[in-house]
């Protein structure tokens, strides 16, 4: 047995990604929701400035760091990245 | 520790985000997809990258992007970037525009760029209609669906556009709808780099207008009607793509073909013609 | 600076209006041309599309005349001098890609080689009936420049002036020819370069990080960049601001459109040119332009013969127009003939620059040849009475 098989036995799962919402960006179109593959996410029943239900992340650990989310959002709400690899950073 | 931050920010003034496209609508899902095909493309200098835009909603992507861009007269993208490619071929020249804009007032100039081959990538945001005057039809509004200058349906047949694009002569044709994230920015990305005119129809969603008054729900039940009823096949038969009001949607990359571009064909036969003579446009000229 | 020898054909010709207005055009640095063939401008283009190869230049057929008309737009924000050509129809598709280079303050020069009109009207024999078209032509408020070529002479230095104008001011600017000054075979020098001014484009020095791209100057004009030198610009033909980004209020649409219009206007005395002869002691004062000014020549005379005091005002530029050398005249004179080759257009204005204070005698001419020169004699003896 590989050691990164004995990893998992032991520790939990970690969340690889990391979701970020500008919730006052967002007009609640949906479609990070629908489109997340692991279901991190759903509308929250709060409402943001612009009187849109933003999303929030329910599952957290559920996210992988893929950025569909952020590939689907028309308005650029959202972004999902993975710190590991640290695609999106900014100096 | 360094900030983190939306990978499309560093591409877009965001200084005026928010945006004027309403929710729902997939124009900003195909800028993320732009956004994309630019961050896996380090060869394309930023500096030297432009995007010409026309009139409508599509349009005013040119606006929201950081980068030299151009908010032109309506249809006419095509020809203002043909004459900045042609002017200085170093550019890599971008058109992003909507169906209206670029089909039905720019239709001339779409099918003389293909034929030349001017190396230009084409994206075609297609929401079959004319949002930003509030919902008219335009030349790919499927058959029997309302716009407010058809009220009791279209009857007029609409275009096919990789066809269309294809039998003028493109060298890259694509499509594909907002739901196709992935598929969208690699056929960018591919397409920035093909010489030659290339083009992408995308098909989006207009939540406010050709959805709701053909009652076809909210952005996001068409981006499920999209998943659940386009069909992927690169070797689909050209003819055979039209889009009718609810049928199926065919997507993907149809042609990519080689081609001389329109400068390699002017510079080929201008050299053999004057040869030592002929002075390409450039920095000293 | 000085011309690039390498694009002027220093020399004593023998050629037409048409083909002096393409070596002006090359002498002047214009590298770019998109046009549409077009009756009687067409020789402009052909010989341009023979020449530009060599001297590094890019001519480009286009599908039609709207497609040119922004064409020369793409090709002015790339760097470059560029140049459409086309006569009345085409001119009239071109209107609103006048209008959008007016807006977005993009050098460029439209030549207009005026045929009858309107429509399709006499495609092969003069006119200049398109003199208000070229100042009103596009919708919205802005300036313009117009030259106005009297011989093949003029069609070689005034395309140059036409050039410089356009980048001193970010404008488009109108080289106003007729078929008959297009068509017309005379002589026409071609200076050495070193003998040959031409205005460099107004590029900032300016860093990315403090330029704006509608800041304007204290003559009121922006200086300019070039897409792909790193400044990323957005150019709208939306009411915009001085960062270009569009801004839809009336406050913004006042202080943008009275810019566009001011710094034409403003600097009209820098940009007004016209030729005097015998003004100032004159009791009638020719005022003509083009061709038509040729055709003057000889009723003037013969005036001057009977023992009138008849003076001749040609105008060089007809927009701006002279307003303040028209109303001074106005002042001293008996009157204004204005010969044109039109149902009266320019004379509209010398009309009302000259506010009553004498009269103005139109002689029209609905186009189709020049004027019988014994129209002009018989207007000036009435100008007298």
């Amino acid at each position: 047995m590989s050691d990164t098989q004995t990893d998992r036995k032991v520790r939990p799962n970690k969340p690889k990604g990391v979701v970020v919402i500008d919730r006052d960006r967002c007009k609640g179109c949906g479609f990070c929701v629908e489109f997340c593959p692991t279901g991190v996410l759903a509308l929250s029943e709060q409402l943001n400035g612009k009187g849109y239900h933003p999303p929030e992340a329910v599952a957290p650990d559920k996210c992988t760091g893929c950025g569909l989310c952020g590939m689907y959002c028309p308005d650029f709400a959202i972004f999902g990245y993975r710190p590991d690899k640290r695609a999106s950073e900014v100096d | 520790m360094t900030a983190v931050v939306n990978p499309v920010e560093p591409l877009l003034r965001i200084e005026r985000i928010p945006h004027i496209w309403c929710p729902g609508c997939g124009i900003g899902t195909t800028v993320n997809c732009f956004a994309r095909a630019l961050s896996e493309s380090p060869d394309i200098d930023l500096d030297k990258l432009v995007v010409v835009s026309g009139i409508g909603c599509t349009g005013r992507v040119a606006g929201y992007l950081r980068l030299d861009s151009f908010h032109t007269t309506h249809g006419r993208p095509i020809p203002f970037a043909t004459g900045m490619k042609l002017a200085n071929p170093e550019l890599k020249v971008v058109v992003y525009s909507g169906d209206g804009d670029l089909i039905a007032i720019g239709g001339n100039h779409f099918i003389h760029a293909a034929r030349r081959n001017i190396e230009l990538t084409v994206i075609c945001v297609n929401n079959f209609n004319y949002a930003m005057t509030g919902g008219q039809v335009g030349p790919t509004t499927p058959a029997t669906a309302v716009g407010t200058t058809a009220p009791y349906g279209v009857y007029e047949r609409p275009f096919n556009l990789p066809y269309l694009a294809a039998s003028c002569g493109a060298v890259y044709v694509a499509r594909w709808t907002a739901y196709h994230v992935r598929q969208l920015a690699k056929s960018m990305k591919e397409a920035l780099h093909k010489r030659g005119f290339t083009f992408i129809e995308i098909v989006t969603p207009c939540p406010t207008l050709y959805e709701r008054r053909n009652r076809l729900g909210d952005g996001l039940t068409r981006m499920r009607f999209y998943k659940d009823n386009s069909v992927i096949d690169h070797d689909a038969d050209l003819r055979s793509l039209d889009l009718g009001f609810e049928g199926k949607i065919i997507c993907g990359r149809f042609v990519n073909i080689e081609r001389p571009s329109l400068i390699e064909a002017m510079d080929t036969r201008l050299a053999d013609k004057l040869g030592p003579k002929y002075r390409p446009i450039g920095e000293g000229t | 600076m000085k011309a690039d020898p390498r694009g002027v054909l220093t020399g004593a010709y023998y050629i037409d209006g048409n083909h002096a207005c393409c070596e002006g055009a090359i002498a002047a640095g214009c590298r770019f041309v998109a046009g549409y063939p077009i009756t009687p401008s067409t020789e402009i283009v052909e010989r341009i599309a023979a020449r530009f190869p060599a001297v590094g230049g890019v001519f480009i057929q286009m599908e039609d005349e709207i497609a040119s008309s922004i064409a020369i737009a793409g090709a002015a924000w790339a760097g470059k001098k560029a140049m459409t050509v086309s006569s009345g129809p085409g001119i009239s598709l071109m209107m609103e890609h006048v209008g959008f280079a007016a807006m977005t303050e993009t050098p460029c020069v439209f030549v207009n080689v005026q045929r009858g009109g309107p429509s399709t009207g006499l495609p092969t024999l003069p006119g200049q009936a398109d003199m208000m078209q070229a100042r009103w032509g596009s919708h919205g408020d802005y300036g313009i420049i117009a030259l106005s070529p009297t011989s093949p002479q003029e069609c070689f230095d005034l395309v140059i002036d036409a050039f410089n104008l356009a980048e001193r001011y970010r404008v488009p600017v109108f080289m106003m020819m007729d078929e008959c000054v297009g068509h017309m075979t005379e002589k026409v020098l071609i200076p050495p370069a070193n003998q040959i001014e031409v205005e460099a484009r107004r590029f900032t020095d300016l860093p990315p990080e403090q330029y704006s791209p509608y800041r304007p100057g204290d003559d009121l004009v922006p200086d300019i960049v070039k897409a792909g030198d790193g400044y990323r610009i957005h150019i709208t033909g939306l009411t915009h601001d001085e960062r270009g980004y569009p801004v839809i209020s009336a406050d913004c649409q006042d202080g943008l459109v009275r810019r566009l219009v001011g710094k034409i206007n403003r600097n009209a005395d820098r940009i007004i040119r016209v030729v005097e002869d015998d003004v100032e002691q004159a009791d009638v004062i020719v005022v003509s332009y083009g061709i038509t000014a040729r055709v003057a020549l000889r009723p003037i005379e013969l005036a001057r013969r009977d023992g009138i005091k008849v003076g001749h005002l040609r105008l060089v530029t007809v927009w701006p127009f002279p307003q303040q050398r028209i109303r001074e005249l106005a002042e001293r004179i008996k009157a204004f003939v204005v010969p044109e080759l039109n149902l009266g257009q320019v004379v509209l204005e010398v009309e009302r620059c000259a506010g009553g204070q004498c009269r103005t005698i139109p002689v029209d001419h609905a186009g189709g040849t020049v004027h019988d020169p014994d129209r002009i004699y018989r207007a000036i003896l009435e100008g007298v009475k």
